[in-house]
C-alpha cells in the first residue's frame, strides 16, 4: 500500500488528468521530437488553460461590478443626501446630483466609472473625503491582519479538534468538541465580542481594549505594509508589535472561535467519511502506527475538500465582519463596506467590491494550486 | 489513542502560551492628552465651506474662529469673534466689521480683512451645503465681488439685499460657515480653481486655540493646543477623539481608564454608570428636536380634528421619563429652549378619552390605519412603539416602518410618508432658522425650490409664510421675539408638527474631568477649557 492511497472520487477533480494523456496519446516515435511535442503540449495546453482562467475571471469581475452598480443605483436611498445632507439649498442639492453624474443614464455612468477604473481611479469616498484607493489600501491590511490571525487560530485550533472527534466518535470527547463547535457556530459574533472585552479587557485586563493600537503608540512606525505587526517588526519596534498583538488577540480570537468551529465540524464529517474506508483498515491490518493512517493516509485524503472549506472560511473573513470590527473599533474593510452601502456611497462600494472579488479569485486559484500539491491526480 | 490527544495538545499549549505572552492593556489615558470616544461616522468633511454634520461643525468650532461668538447668555446679542466691532449703515443694509488686532492664524501669520471676505467668498463659490445660510442675504457669484469687499486690512463691507434684523444678522454670522479660513494657505493647496476645497476637507488653515494634527477616518482624529493661543493657552496639550461608534465599547473603555470621557451612551448606559466608582455623568441642553411630520397628503390626517386627536394620543412624560430616561426633555413647540421667544408652555398630555371625542367628531370613531416610518436605530425604534401604543388607545392603528437614517429620509424629503418620525436641529443660533423650516412653504407644488419641512408634509400656509418672512425684518428685539412666540403658538396648536421632546446631550467622564463645555449646538462645543 503506497502513501497516496485512492481517495473518494471527486467529480471536480476526476476528470482534470485526462487532458494531457490523450494529448500524449498521438506523438510521434522520434523520442527528442515526442519530448518537444508533448514539452509544447503542455505549454500550450497550460496558456490555454492560463488564458480560459483569465476570461472567467474578467466576466466574473465585470459581472460582479455590474450588479453590485445597478443594486447601488435601485436602493431606495438618495445618494446626493450623504453628499449634502438634509439642510441643503435645492441649487446645492442640484449641483451635487449633476456632478455625481447621476442624471445620465445608467448605462453611461457604469462606462464612466469603468473608465475611471482602467485609469486605475476608483473615485473619491464620499464618507471619507478621500480617493477610494487610499481608503482600501488603510482598510483592507486591517482586516487582512484580523481574518489571518483568525484563520490560523480556527486552523489551529479546528483540524486537530475535528480529527479527534472523528477518532473518538461517540465518546465524550467528541460530544465536548461538537457542542463547543455548535456554540462557536450559532453565537453571535456581536455578543461574543463584546462578554470577550467585559471579561479579558474590563475586568481582568488580560489584554489591550478596542482599536488597533494604543494612541501613544500612533505614528511611531511607517505605514510599510499597512499589517501593524509586520510594520512593528520590520522597524524592529518591539514595543508597538506587543501592544499591536494585544489589542489583536481578542478580536481575532472572536472570529477565530466562529472559523475553528465550522472547521472542526467539517473536519469531524470529512475524517468520518474516510476512516470508515477500506484503505484505512488494510493499513491497520499492515501494522503501520495509528497516528500515521489518522494524521497522514486519512487527514490527507480529506484534505482537499478541506482546503476548500478553508478557502471559503478566510474569504469570509477578509471581506470583514462589520459586527466584530464594529464592536472592536476595528478600523478594517467590513465597517467601511457596510457604512459606504448605508450612505449609497458606490464609489467606495464598488472600490470595495472589487477587493472582495478579487480575494475570492486569488484564494480560489490558491485552493487549485494546493489541490495539485495534494492530490497528484490533478497534476 | 494517546498519539492523537499528543498531537492535540501541543497547539493548544502553544496558542496559550502566546495568548499569555501577550501584553496587557495599557490602561490610563497619557497625562496632558484628552481622550474622548464619539462616533465619527458623520465627519465628512472638515472645510467650513462644507462641513454641516454634528462632528465637523464641532471640531471646526475648535480649529477655527469666527466672525461672531453666539451668545447663550444672550441670543438676541451675539458677541464680536474676529470681528471687534461693526456698524450699521445704508438704511440697514450696509454692516461695516472691524477685525480683531494681535490674531494670527496657524501658520503665524495674521488674520486680516482679506481673509474674511476670502472666506465668505468661497462659501458661496463653492455652494456646499451651509451655503444657503448666508445666500438668504441675497449673496451669489455674481454680485459678490461687489456685496462683499474689503476696505483695508482691517475692515470690510458686506452688503444685503434687504434691512434685516441686525440681530439675525449677526447670529447667522457665528455659524460654523463664517469661519475664518486662512487666504494664503488655502490658495497655496488650490487644485482646479477648487479654492483649496480639497485640501482643507483634511487639514486646517484656522486661527483656533487647537491646530489639526491628523484625521484618520474610522479610527481618531488628534488635535494639539495653540500654546500661544491670543485668547490664551488651552488647558490641556492634545485631544485625541476615538472613533468608537458601539457605545457598549465606550462604556468598557471608559470603565478601563482608556478614554477620559464617553459622548454616545444610550439611557439605559448612563444610569448604570451613574454610581459607578471613579465616573461622572452629566447632560446639557441641545438644541435639537424630535417631532412628529403628518404628511398632509394623506385626507385623514389631513383633518384639523384628527392632527389634534393625536397630540393627545402620545404619552409624553412617560417616554420622557422611561424610554429616553434623561436623553430628552417634553418640549412642545419649534424654538428649543435657550432661543430668543422660546415657548416653554407644554399644553398637551396623553388623554385618549378627548382623543376619542376628537376622533368622533372627524367622523373617525373606529379609529384608522397609517404607516410610520421610522429609522431603524433602537431609540427611534422604541420612541415609536410607545406611540404606537398609546394611539392604539383610540383606535389609531399605526404600522411602523423602519429603515436605515438615509432611507427614509429619501421617502421624507420625496413626500411619501404618512407619518415620521424626525429630528431637527438648528442651521444658526436665531429663531429664524427653525421658523423657516416650520413654519415656511412659499410654493407648495412639487417642483417648489424651497422644500421646507412644512412643504415636506405638504402644507401650504400663506399666512403663515408671511409672518415668518415679516418676522426677519423686525428690528426691535423684542417685538420680534413676540412674532416667534405667535407663530409658535400657531404651530403647536394646529399643524402637521407634533413637537415632542428637546434633546439632551449625556455624557460620562472619569473622574476630574473638568471643563467639557457642551453648546445648545454643535458648533459651541468647545475643548479648550477641558482638563483631566
Amino acid at each position: 500500500m503506497t502513501d497516496s492511497s485512492p481517495p473518494q472520487s471527486d467529480g471536480a477533480v476526476a476528470g482534470q488528468p485526462l487532458g494531457p494523456l490523450t494529448a500524449d496519446a498521438g506523438a510521434p516515435d522520434d523520442p527528442l521530437a515526442q519530448a518537444v511535442s508533448a514539452a509544447a503540449g503542455r505549454g500550450s495546453s497550460r496558456l490555454i488553460a492560463i488564458l480560459r482562467r483569465s476570461v472567467t475571471f474578467a466576466i466574473t469581475f465585470l459581472g460582479l461590478l455590474l450588479a453590485t452598480f445597478v443594486i447601488g443605483r435601485v436602493i431606495p436611498i438618495d445618494p446626493v443626501l450623504a453628499v449634502v445632507g438634509d439642510h441643503a439649498s435645492p441649487e446645492t442639492y442640484a449641483a451635487a446630483h449633476a456632478a455625481m453624474g447621476l442624471g445620465k443614464p445608467l448605462h453611461h455612468q457604469f462606462w464612466i466609472y469603468l473608465s475611471g477604473l482602467a485609469a486605475g481611479d476608483l473615485g473619491t469616498s464620499v464618507a471619507t473625503a478621500r480617493p477610494v484607493i487610499e481608503d482600501i489600501a488603510r482598510y483592507f491590511p486591517a482586516t487582512l491582519e484580523l481574518a489571518t490571525v483568525a484563520i490560523l487560530i480556527g486552523i489551529g485550533f479546528g483540524i486537530p479538534a475535528g480529527v479527534w472527534a472523528a477518532v473518538r466518535r461517540g465518546r465524550l470527547a467528541d460530544h465536548v468538541i461538537r457542542v463547543i463547535s455548535l456554540l462557536g457556530y450559532s453565537a453571535p459574533t456581536f455578543w461574543l465580542g463584546m462578554i470577550g472585552l467585559l471579561v479579558f479587557y474590563a475586568t481582568l485586563g488580560l489584554v489591550a481594549g478596542p482599536g488597533r493600537i494604543d494612541i501613544m503608540f500612533e505614528g511611531l512606525v511607517p505605514a510599510t505594509t499597512g499589517v501593524m505587526l509586520i510594520d512593528s517588526l520590520l522597524a524592529r519596534e518591539w514595543e508597538v508589535f506587543a501592544d499591536a498583538l494585544a489589542h489583536l488577540v481578542l478580536p481575532a480570537s472572536v472570529l477565530g472561535l466562529f472559523s475553528m468551529a465550522y472547521i472542526a465540524r467539517m473536519t469531524r464529517s470529512f475524517m468520518i467519511e474516510q476512516l470508515g474506508q477500506e484503505y484505512v483498515l488494510a493499513a491497520r491490518a499492515k501494522g503501520i502506527s495509528p497516528g500515521r493512517v489518522v494524521w497522514r493516509h486519512a487527514l490527507g485524503n480529506a484534505a482537499v475538500p478541506l482546503i476548500t472549506v478553508i478557502a471559503l472560511t478566510y474569504g469570509s473573513l477578509l471581506e470583514g465582519s462589520v459586527l466584530t470590527e464594529t464592536v472592536f473599533a476595528w478600523p478594517g474593510l467590513g465597517r467601511y463596506l457596510t457604512t459606504s452601502l448605508l450612505n449609497a456611497d458606490m464609489n467606495a462600494v464598488l472600490g470595495a467590491t472589487i477587493v472582495v472579488g478579487a480575494v475570492f479569485m486569488a484564494l480560489n486559484l490558491l485552493s487549485d494550486i494546493l489541490y495539485t500539491a495534494i492530490d497528484p491526480r490533478t497534476r | 489513542m494517546r498519539y492523537s490527544q499528543r498531537f492535540i495538545l501541543l497547539p493548544l499549549l502553544a496558542a496559550a502560551v502566546a495568548a499569555a505572552s501577550v501584553a496587557p492593556a495599557a490602561a490610563e489615558a497619557p497625562r496632558g492628552v484628552f481622550v474622548m470616544a464619539k462616533a465619527l461616522d458623520d465627519l465628512i468633511s472638515l472645510d467650513p465651506a462644507e462641513a454641516f454634520e454634528f462632528s465637523g461643525v464641532e471640531v471646526i468650532a475648535n480649529l477655527y474662529e469666527r466672525l461672531f461668538d453666539g451668545n447663550p447668555a444672550d441670543p438676541a446679542a451675539p458677541a464680536g469673534g474676529v470681528v471687534e466691532s461693526w456698524e450699521v449703515g445704508g438704511g440697514g443694509r450696509e454692516f461695516t466689521f472691524a477685525i480683531r488686532r494681535g490674531l494670527v492664524f496657524h501658520s503665524g501669520n495674521p488674520v486680516t480683512a482679506d481673509d474674511a471676505v476670502f472666506s465668505i467668498r468661497r462659501v458661496i463659490r463653492l455652494n456646499k451645503t451651509p451655503a444657503f445660510i448666508l445666500t438668504q442675504f441675497g449673496l451669489d457669484p455674481e454680485n459678490l465681488d461687489a456685496r462683499v469687499r474689503a476696505l483695508d486690512g482691517h475692515r470690510f463691507r458686506l452688503t444685503l439685499d434687504r434691512a434685516y434684523a441686525p440681530a439675525l444678522v449677526l447670529n447667522v454670522l457665528s455659524a460654523a460657515v463664517t469661519s475664518v479660513v486662512e487666504r494664503a494657505a488655502a490658495l497655496a493647496h488650490e487644485r482646479d480653481g477648487d479654492l483649496g476645497h480639497r485640501w482643507l476637507r483634511t487639514h486646517d488653515a484656522g486661527s483656533g486655540a487647537f491646530r489639526l494634527v491628523v484625521w484618520n477616518p474610522g479610527e481618531h482624529l488628534i488635535l494639539d493646543a495653540v500654546p500661544d493661543h491670543h485668547g490664551g493657552a488651552p488647558a490641556i496639550r492634545r485631544v485625541v477623539i476615538r472613533d468608537i461608534r458601539e457605545p457598549a465599547t465606550q462604556r468598557v473603555m471608559l470603565m478601563r481608564g482608556d478614554i477620559d470621557l464617553a459622548r454616545n451612551l444610550g439611557p439605559d448606559q448612563i444610569v448604570a454608570l451613574a454610581g459607578a466608582e471613579g465616573i461622572a455623568t452629566f447632560s446639557a441642553p441641545q438644541a435639537r428636536l424630535f417631532y412628529l411630520g403628518l404628511n398632509q397628503a394623506n385626507p385623514i390626517l389631513a383633518r384639523p380634528e384628527v392632527r389634534r386627536a393625536l397630540r393627545y394620543l402620545i404619552d409624553y412624560r412617560g417616554m420622557a421619563r422611561t424610554v429616553l430616561a434623561g436623553r430628552a426633555q417634553v418640549h412642545q413647540a419649534f424654538l428649543p429652549i435657550g432661543f430668543p421667544g422660546a415657548l416653554e408652555e407644554v399644553p398637551f398630555a396623553l388623554d385618549p378619552a378627548r382623543a376619542r371625542a376628537l376622533l368622533v367628531d372627524a367622523g373617525l370613531g373606529d379609529g384608522f390605519a397609517v404607516t410610520m416610518d421610522t429609522r431603524s436605530d433602537p431609540l427611534a425604534l422604541q420612541i415609536a412603539q410607545a406611540i404606537q401604543a398609546t394611539m392604539a388607545q383610540a383606535g389609531v392603528r399605526i404600522e411602523i416602518l423602519p429603515g436605515d437614517g438615509k432611507q427614509v429620509l429619501t421617502r421624507y424629503r420625496a413626500r411619501r410618508h404618512d407619518i415620521f418620525i424626525g429630528q431637527w436641529g438648528p442651521d444658526y443660533l436665531d429663531p429664524h432658522t427653525n421658523a423657516a423650516a416650520f413654519a415656511r412653504n412659499p410654493d407648495n407644488g412639487s417642483d417648489s425650490a424651497d422644500k421646507t419641512l412644512a412643504w415636506r408634509n405638504g402644507w401650504a400656509i400663506p399666512e403663515l409664510t408671511e409672518m415668518a418672512d415679516a418676522a426677519v425684518l423686525e428690528r426691535d428685539p423684542i417685538r420680534r421675539a413676540a412674532r416667534y412666540r405667535v407663530l409658535q403658538r400657531r404651530i403647536q396648536e394646529d399643524s402637521p408638527f407634533v413637537i415632542l421632546f428637546q434633546e439632551k446631550a449625556l455624557i460620562a467622564a472619569r473622574d476630574g474631568v473638568k471643563g467639557f463645555s457642551v453648546g445648545l449646538m454643535s458648533d459651541r462645543t468647545l475643548y479648550r477649557d477641558l482638563s483631566k
